[in-house]
């Protein structure tokens, strides 16, 4: 018997309306997938925070590693290039 | 031709406000100062490292999951984080004893939405702490053998309707007033729950609120009830902030970590300023002769409180810790045959779907 099982965690992911993306609400622990997303129904939505509900076990989650931070994202920094602010533009040219 | 440029003119006019948007939402990240960024710094020794780490919370940065901390905050935010989830799954026993008993429907609804409401927060923290490396079925073992506690005032008893009332008031009451600052926690995940919970919170204390406010316009008799239980549970409040810090090394190590941002004496002021005028309204006493406006600081000042009676309930000799406890207890273990076939439920489905992919 499986007595000392500790029931998986999922991570849970909300729609609060239609139109926005599925966010993440938080995490619990279920037996199954069926069972976390009626869990997550009682956990995260009582007040009508949701209208569509995605769980997602935790383990299954590949995440960037914190020490990468740097090497995975201080590159962007440099690059204003990339917005529309960086190009000069007369002010009375419209719709620019 | 002119409709043709017209209409083209405001779908033009329409994406400008859609680049604008974009622009502001880039505008922010582009400008974000990168600050020290302790999480990727792993050289140099562990006073520097500490040194960081300190400066990095100072500037109101937070910290996430996964990320280098130092041992002493991970254990910290582990200990208050759980017990703070323990006093959740805890606090549904003395309002849980009044839901059959609630005089109306409109009040059993409301109590038992409440009650619901504080094993969710019980979730949501445990989940918090969860992210720290501590496994649910410890906290839960750490709760069960009286390694970890839990706050003190769900230890004295609630023998009549009023005391749901001044819980609600009282109790939720100074509950949010601790809660509000954690809000703005170093750490993310507390911070997230506790703002979740506080937007709950304020339902309870309403609740509460409303039902001292009826005793009170009630029958003489009502109102006598509501005054006994502000009586038992002024004192218990007042002295759930906990002691005054003091010179407390502790408190200063959690005050510069931005786990703890208010001092336990001033979140007691905050709670006494707010509820004198709330006991006012219902006309009801405060059981403290020596309290009294103060000019001078522009607070309400307060007698002693009987730290003797605070300790001796938070060393286990309340009214009720050995209720409360053996109850938290005898539902563990009732409740495991549910587990159990929860999860054997659970792995015979797995295997029946790999069965018939196969």
């Amino acid at each position: 018997m499986s007595t000392n099982k500790e029931w998986p965690l999922y991570e849970v992911f909300i729609r609060s309306k239609q139109g926005l993306a599925h966010q993440h609400a938080g995490s619990l622990h279920a037996a199954d997938a069926q069972m976390a997303v009626e869990n997550a129904r009682d956990v995260y939505t009582r007040r009508g925070e949701g209208l569509s509900i995605w769980v997602v076990p935790a383990a299954e989650i590949t995440a960037s590693s914190p020490d990468d931070k740097e090497v995975m994202f201080d590159p962007a920094d440099s690059k204003v290039y990339r917005h529309p602010t960086f190009y000069d533009v007369p002010d009375e040219v419209e719709c620019l | 031709m002119y409709r043709f440029k017209h209409a083209n003119r405001y779908n033009v006019i329409h994406l400008l406000f859609e680049m604008q948007n974009i622009c502001v939402i880039l505008d922010l990240q582009s400008n974000r100062d990168p600050g020290p960024d302790i999480m990727t710094e792993h050289a140099g020794d562990a006073t520097q490292l500490n040194a960081t780490f300190d400066a990095y919370v100072a500037a109101e940065k937070k910290i996430e999951p996964k990320e280098w901390m130092p041992e002493a905050y991970r254990r910290t935010l582990i200990r208050q984080i759980s017990q703070h989830a323990h006093s959740e799954i805890i606090g549904m026993q003395p309002e849980g004893n009044w839901i059959t008993r609630a005089p109306s429907l409109r009040r059993k609804v409301g109590l038992i939405a409440k009650v619901q409401d504080e094993a969710g927060h019980g979730l949501y923290l445990y989940s918090a702490a969860e992210t720290l490396g501590v496994s649910r079925d410890q906290m839960d073992a750490d709760l069960l053998s009286g390694k970890a506690k839990y706050s003190s005032i769900f230890n004295y008893p609630t023998p009549t309707w009023a005391d749901i009332g001044a819980i609600g008031w009282l109790v939720d009451g100074a509950a949010i007033t601790n809660q509000i600052p954690i809000c703005r926690c170093s750490y993310g995940p507390y911070a997230r729950a506790m703002i979740r919970i506080c937007k709950e919170e304020s339902f309870h204390q309403r609740q509460g609120y409303e039902i001292m406010l009826k005793l009170c316009q009630g029958t003489p008799e009502q109102k006598r009830m509501a005054q006994d239980a502000l009586n038992r549970w002024w004192w218990p409040s007042v002295a759930m902030f906990g002691p005054s810090d003091g010179d407390s090394e502790h408190s200063k190590q959690n005050m510069a970590w931005r786990i703890k941002r208010v001092s336990n004496d001033d979140l007691r002021q905050r709670f006494v300023d707010m509820i004198v005028k709330q006991a006012d309204y219902l006309d009801i006493t405060i059981p403290d002769p020596d309290l009294k406006w103060n000019e001078e600081r522009g607070h309400y000042d307060i007698g002693e409180i009987d730290w003797d009676d605070f300790w001796t309930v938070v060393k286990g000799n309340g009214p009720c810790n050995r209720q409360r406890m053996a109850h938290r207890t005898k539902a563990h273990d009732e409740g495991a045959w549910v587990r159990e076939a929860a999860v054997v439920y659970a792995e015979k489905q797995a295997a029946k779907r790999s069965k018939a992919a196969a």
